[in-house]
């Protein structure tokens, strides 16, 4: 099954910001990387620049593994095919009437736009009941009507979905056959095709919005490949996929909806195989940029995927994706005293333009950057020649809008921001975790993107985390996990039954289906391998909870006794509750069949030739900075010329092309043989 | 030395933590689907001295935002009394007394003591609504009750738990008088679990930054909310302002409640006047004071939602003349519609007062009523019985930020309704239509949201439909020139006659046998401004989306449109 070990592979992630691409050749070990601003027109431009400046040559590589932001974008700047819906008599409103939800608890007002407009959604005589019987027959002439009249609209893609075809899918298949005679194009979506799953708002939202992206997606896909077949590249392209795996682009855009979490996944496949290779499995990821933050669970090196995530007010897209939580905090948050006298940070931000006001770009609110900067903790020699603005400029805004309003001095006010981004940031943290049933103090912290190092000691210290990971290269962590990422598959199986009335063996059968399937699909891609992992977990929950917890299971053979007994344990750690006398249900049963692909050198991401023997060479400059409550002249280092394994007590400060990582005053960091900084944290530091 | 700004920052943000912590806990824990998908439930940190909300769950249902710290206040003093037994550590309360602080019997209180060195430091408190508490009616929301006794089992102030332990006994008798009891064990460890939870949260915030300056910055926080909200109340403007709303009937005696609501700017605070509002009612459209107050409260956040949760945004609100009216029930006055449907009208007639004075604030009338229709029956293909609920959304008034939402949740809440797929999977139903009801929403410079239409056939067996829900007399008001959004209407469909309840809105056990149907419309929101002065173009958008006719742009709008499809 190893058809191309020796095969050079590049990863590239296109960003909103930018398009960052990785190329490693396995034979020598040589590793190229590139950061080059992306072209969010036509993607493939960036794409192509990237592998320009990484002078890789196109048909020198056997594999391109893609991470992109075109469906993400369409999604959420609703920039998307024209699409119709063909829907059951009675049920053209579902998607826009939704679960009778509101975008915010408090605060009547707010708007919702449905994936679809009113005048594209048009019903058909049909209907199946909840056990899949036919009530009404499919009106297969109303199909063809309605096919017609949204072709006349000039729809370019369309979408069936029907009531409860998750039991019986016989009349949306059959419409979608008769629809493929008039339809121009092989844009046509299934509702059941994509989740076979009640909740007719949900399920008619996911597949709504992958017909709305599939065009784009196709379209995309089809410029990209022919770009690099130009550039002589004539393989596979693999695009990552929302749930961490990857699919070719011969086949990914009939399920486009699946890579609509693409980017913010690979980064969290980075830090899972990251995690793996350093021996620190258990991971809460920080991907700190500049108007948000993402954060995501590692545990035992797999990241937490979730089938049921909402991108959007209202809009749900249930399909398995890494559970990627964004917390509305980021370099650009602007901070703000607010009519009780009362310091805000965010959830405004000043973005990417004009941002900060350290940008020079126009910005003139105070942000959480600028701060970084007035502490010392960005360099401002670095910052300020990048455009017109002094540090006293940043000072006299922190003055007139923060420090006098306050009665402080602008040292103050700039740590009075850092100090509740970081509590406010920490808190959403802590939620995120909870929820997903972790207690943060189990969990190492993951630290990447452009600001997330900066803040990650402080963070840590406040959430109760022992330890920081921070990668050798931050701001490529996408690109990274686009090379590491594993080929996947996931399965759920709904059995919804009391435990106790799984004969014995039913389960593990049901695991060998899915199995069987996944194996058969990786096998179809063309990708070199070094091993395959099957992952078997439920979800249980007691008779008339709604509520499920997910158990992973040791293997696919799992006797009820041992059932109970897992999920009762599980229960007990998330809950301190012990419910004896109430039956248990199992819900789902998940298989995960995971192609791995060869290992990549993490030691090769930061070149050895540069490395330093002593850390005193690695030494920079000596920095005035704020930190432990005073200004201290602090070590800075570059991350480069460090030695591979080094061992430093803070407060110090060390900077690279990509990222800033701050040692808090009682911290100690070390570099391990991958060239990753772990940070073990000390004492109450603060800000 | 006063507390610096920063450190008060992040205690609020800590205390803030505490309470979104036990909120998540109680939910994901929980059994009854109203706390675990719905999230009617709220926890929150109280005063030791008079039971003063300190911080409360972000994410907690909006009608709580003021109830819990009476029930509080009230159990603070029946233990002063000698009515209680006095607390100690490891102690839970639970109670719903509806006339102790609460809301209707479903919303079941817990209070829990909570010691720092030996001392009462603060109360922490949540409060779930129970699928069943007993009485009449499965589910509790009886639309012709004349008495409290009749809507469910009344619990005054005991400790369920003593120094941690369950009290069995106590329990036992609860079980015997509630239906489905099985699964209340879960819901009450979950309950009480989550008070558990934020004791040791709280220990951990007390630990680090210290009692005393934990204590200094609540006194703070209390003081700057309240001068927040005093700031907001200073831009308003002097004199008075008028605003009234309607009850459809209280479910038993066929007329229409008044709620006449004055407000008045007095100094920086602001007096809600609600002299002259209907009598005490023979139905169970009654409120008490602890749901009246919350309900004003509620409506300010919802205007003013940057203030934070605590008993210093309420201080500047002052309520007056609800004694002796509908708002102020007594023992033992019914009062299961007071969370759901009074709260909302006391909510409107809020914003009908205040949207002259703030008209970029204030939104015209919401549909505002949870639109509550039970069904149950017999199911001789599954041989049991059924109780099925579908609660339903509707329009939102337009703002000066734009139309309304369509199919809003209520008021009053947060909650998701229940897939069509789900109920007919459940229970004995088909759904012949789930849609936008077209042409509901209030004309106006911005319209109102549109509302529900759905139509619900039984297919099997027999079964009895029951109604609480509101404005089927009076739709909800459009303000500033703005016209009133579409009322209410129910449609019952026995053997293929049409019936309509006498109350409209409300009817109790309607005999429902195989192919009746009922069909639902839900209120559109009211219009926000002259409809004339309405952008043709979003007229024409609305038409050619077929969310009204053409006869009714030109009639609610003055639009002539050609293309009506």
């Amino acid at each position: 099954m190893d058809r191309r070990q020796s095969g050079q592979v590049a990863g590239i992630d296109v960003g909103g910001t930018f398009t960052d691409l990785l190329a490693l050749d396995p034979a020598t070990g040589a590793v190229r990387l590139a950061k080059v601003p992306s072209t969010p027109d036509n993607q493939a431009g960036g794409v192509m620049a990237a592998l320009g400046a990484a002078g890789a040559d196109p048909a020198a590589l056997d594999l391109i593994v893609h991470g992109t932001t075109t469906t993400t974008n369409a999604v959420l700047e609703r920039k998307m095919a024209r699409t119709g819906l063909i829907t059951t008599m009675g049920f053209r409103d579902v998607l826009e009437l939704g679960r009778r939800t509101r975008p915010q608890p408090y605060g009547m007002t707010g708007q919702f736009v449905p994936v679809i407009p009113r005048d594209l959604r048009l019903e058909v005589p049909e209907r199946m009941d909840a056990a899949g019987q036919v009530v009404t027959p499919l009106d297969e002439a109303a199909v063809l009507a309605a096919g017609r009249t949204l072709l006349a609209a000039g729809c370019v893609s369309v979408v069936v979905h029907f009531l409860h075809a998750y039991a019986n899918p016989a009349h949306e298949r059959r419409a979608g056959e008769v629809l493929a005679t008039i339809w121009p194009n092989a844009h046509i979506t299934l509702g059941h095709a994509i989740l076979s799953e009640s909740r007719e708002f949900e399920r008619g939202v996911t597949a709504a919005v992958n017909a709305s992206v599939q065009p784009i997606l196709a379209r995309y896909l089809e410029r990209l490949t022919q770009d690099l077949a130009a550039g002589g590249y004539g393989r596979d392209v693999l695009v990552m996929t929302s749930n961490g795996g990857m699919v070719s682009a011969r086949s990914v855009a009939t399920e486009a909806a699946k890579t609509v979490m693409s980017g913010p996944a690979s980064g969290v496949m980075a830090a899972a195989y990251t995690g793996r290779v350093a021996g620190v499995e258990n991971l809460i990821t920080y991907d700190m940029g500049g108007t948000s933050t993402d954060v995501a669970l590692v545990r035992g090196a797999e990241p937490a995927v979730s089938n049921e995530i909402e991108i959007d007010h209202a809009l749900p897209i249930h399909v398995p994706m890494v559970d990627v939580r964004t917390v509305g905090a980021g370099g650009g948050s602007i901070a703000r005293v607010n009519a009780a006298g009362l310091l805000e940070v965010g959830p405004e931000s000043a973005g990417a333009d004009p941002g900060p006001v350290c940008y020079g770009r126009g910005g003139t609110e105070p942000t959480i950057s600028d701060a970084n900067l007035l502490l010392g903790r960005l360099d401002p020699a670095r910052w300020v020649a990048r455009g017109s603005v002094t540090r006293d400029v940043v000072a006299a805004v922190f003055d007139e809008r923060l420090a006098s309003p306050l009665g402080l001095d602008v040292t103050q006010a700039a740590e009075a921001v850092i100090r509740l981004a970081n509590t406010r940031m920490a808190g959403a943290i802590r939620m995120v975790s909870l929820s997903l049933g972790a207690d943060p103090r189990d969990f190492a912290l993951f630290a990447f993107g452009g600001a997330g190092p900066l803040h990650a000691a402080d963070l840590a210290r406040e959430l109760g985390v022992p330890r920081v990971l921070v990668p050798a290269r931050p701001g490529l962590t996408n690109a990274i996990g686009c090379v590491v990422a594993d080929l996947r598959h996931d399965f759920v199986r709904t059995l919804n039954r009391p435990l106790d009335s799984l004969a014995e063996g039913e389960l593990a059968a049901v695991f060998n289906v899915q199995r069987v399937e996944g194996e058969r699909l990786i096998d179809a891609e063309r990708v070199a391998l070094a091993g395959r992992r099957l992952l078997y977990s439920v979800d249980m929950q007691f008779a008339g909870q709604t509520h499920l917890l997910r158990v992973d299971l040791p293997g696919s053979e799992v006797d009820r006794a041992t059932l109970q007994a897992l999920f009762e344990e599980v229960y007990f750690r998330r809950f301190r509750v012990r419910l004896d006398d109430i039956r248990v249900n199992l819900v789902n049963a998940n298989c995960s069949v995971i192609g791995m692909r060869p290992p990549l050198d993490l030691s090769t991401l930061i070149d050895p030739s540069g490395r330093c023997a002593t850390l005193a060479e690695a030494e920079t400059a000596r920095r005035r900075v704020y930190i432990g409550g005073g200004w201290r002249e602090v070590s800075v280092y570059w991350r480069d010329h460090l030695p591979r394994e080094f061992e430093l007590r803070g407060p110090a400060v060390i900077e690279q092309m990509d990222t800033t990582t701050l040692i808090g005053a009682q911290d100690r960091a070390t570099g391990d043989a991958h060239g990753n900084i772990l940070i073990g944290i000390g004492g109450p530091d603060a800000a | 030395m006063p507390l610096d700004p920063i450190t008060l920052s992040v205690i609020q943000a800590g205390l803030q933590q505490v309470c979104d912590e036990m909120d998540l806990a109680f939910s994901r824990a929980a059994f009854s689907p109203v706390i675990a998908e719905a999230n009617d439930r709220s926890d929150g940190i109280y005063s030791a001295d008079d039971g003063s909300l300190i911080a409360q769950g972000a994410g907690g249902l909006p009608v709580f935002v003021g109830t819990m710290q009476y029930s509080t206040r009230t159990l603070i003093g029946m233990i002063a009394a000698g009515q209680v037994g006095a607390p100690e550590p490891g102690d839970i309360y639970i109670v719903n007394d509806p006339y102790l602080g609460g809301t209707h019997l479903m919303d079941v209180r817990f209070a829990r003591p909570y010691y720092r060195a030996g001392r009462l430091w603060c109360w922490l408190s949540n409060t779930g609504h129970w699928p069943d508490t007993g009485g009449a009616v499965p589910g509790g929301f009886s639309a012709s009750a004349t008495a409290v006794e009749q809507e469910g089992l009344r619990l005054p102030p005991v400790k369920l738990f003593k120094q941690g332990q369950m009290d069995a006994e106590i329990y036992a008798i609860i079980c015997s008088n509630i239906r489905v009891a099985d699964q209340r064990i879960g819901d009450v460890k979950a309950q009480a679990a989550a008070l558990d939870l934020g004791a040791a949260r709280l220990d951990a915030l007390l630990d680090r930054y210290g009692e005393d300056v934990v204590a200094e910055a609540i006194a703070e926080l209390r003081a700057r909310a309240a001068a927040q909200m005093r700031s907001f109340i200073r831009d308003m403007g002097a004199g008075s302002h008028r605003g009234v709303a309607w009850i459809d009937s209280d479910g038993v005696v066929n007329e229409p409640l008044e709620i006449r609501l004055s407000v008045t700017r007095s100094g920086d605070d602001l007096i809600f006047d609600f002299t002259g509002s209907s009598a005490p009612c023979m139905g169970p459209m009654n409120s008490v004071r602890a749901t009246t107050l919350s309900s004003v409260y509620l409506a300010m956040r919802h205007i003013f939602p940057e203030v934070p949760i605590s008993a210093g945004a309420f201080e500047p609100l002052r309520v007056t003349g609800i004694e002796g009216t509908f708002l102020d029930a007594q023992y033992p006055r019914p009062v299961s519609g007071c969370a759901a449907e009074v709260s909302q009208r006391i909510a409107e007639a809020v914003f009908a007062a205040l949207v002259a004075a703030l008209p970029d604030r204030v939104t015209a009338a919401p549909a505002g009523t949870s639109g509550n229709f039970a069904l149950g029956g017999h199911d001789p293909q599954r041989g049991r019985d059924f109780v099925m609920y579908q609660l339903s959304g509707g329009g939102y008034g337009g703002s000066a930020s734009g139309d309304g939402l369509s199919n809003g949740c209520s008021t009053i809440g947060i909650s998701k309704a229940p897939p069509v797929e789900i109920m007919e999977q459940a229970y004995p139903v088909l759904y012949h239509r789930y849609a936008l009801r077209e042409g509901s929403g209030g004309a106006g410079r911005y319209r109102g949201g549109f509302g529900l239409d759905y139509e619900v056939e039984l297919r099997r067996g027999t079964a009895r439909a029951s109604f609480v829900m509101d404005h089927g007399r009076f739709g909800p008001q459009g303000v500033l020139g703005g016209s009133d959004g579409a009322v209410n209407e129910v449609t019952v469909w026995r053997g293929g006659v049409a019936y309509t309840p006498v109350h409209l809105s409300k009817e109790q056990d309607i005999p429902l046998s195989a192919g009746d149907r009922v069909h639902v419309r839900t209120p559109g929101g009211g219009g926000y401004g002259d409809p004339a002065a309405r952008d043709p173009q979003a007229v024409a958008e609305d038409v050619r989306l077929g969310r009204y006719t053409a006869d009714e742009a030109r009639a609610l709008f003055s639009v002539a449109v050609g293309n009506d499809q």
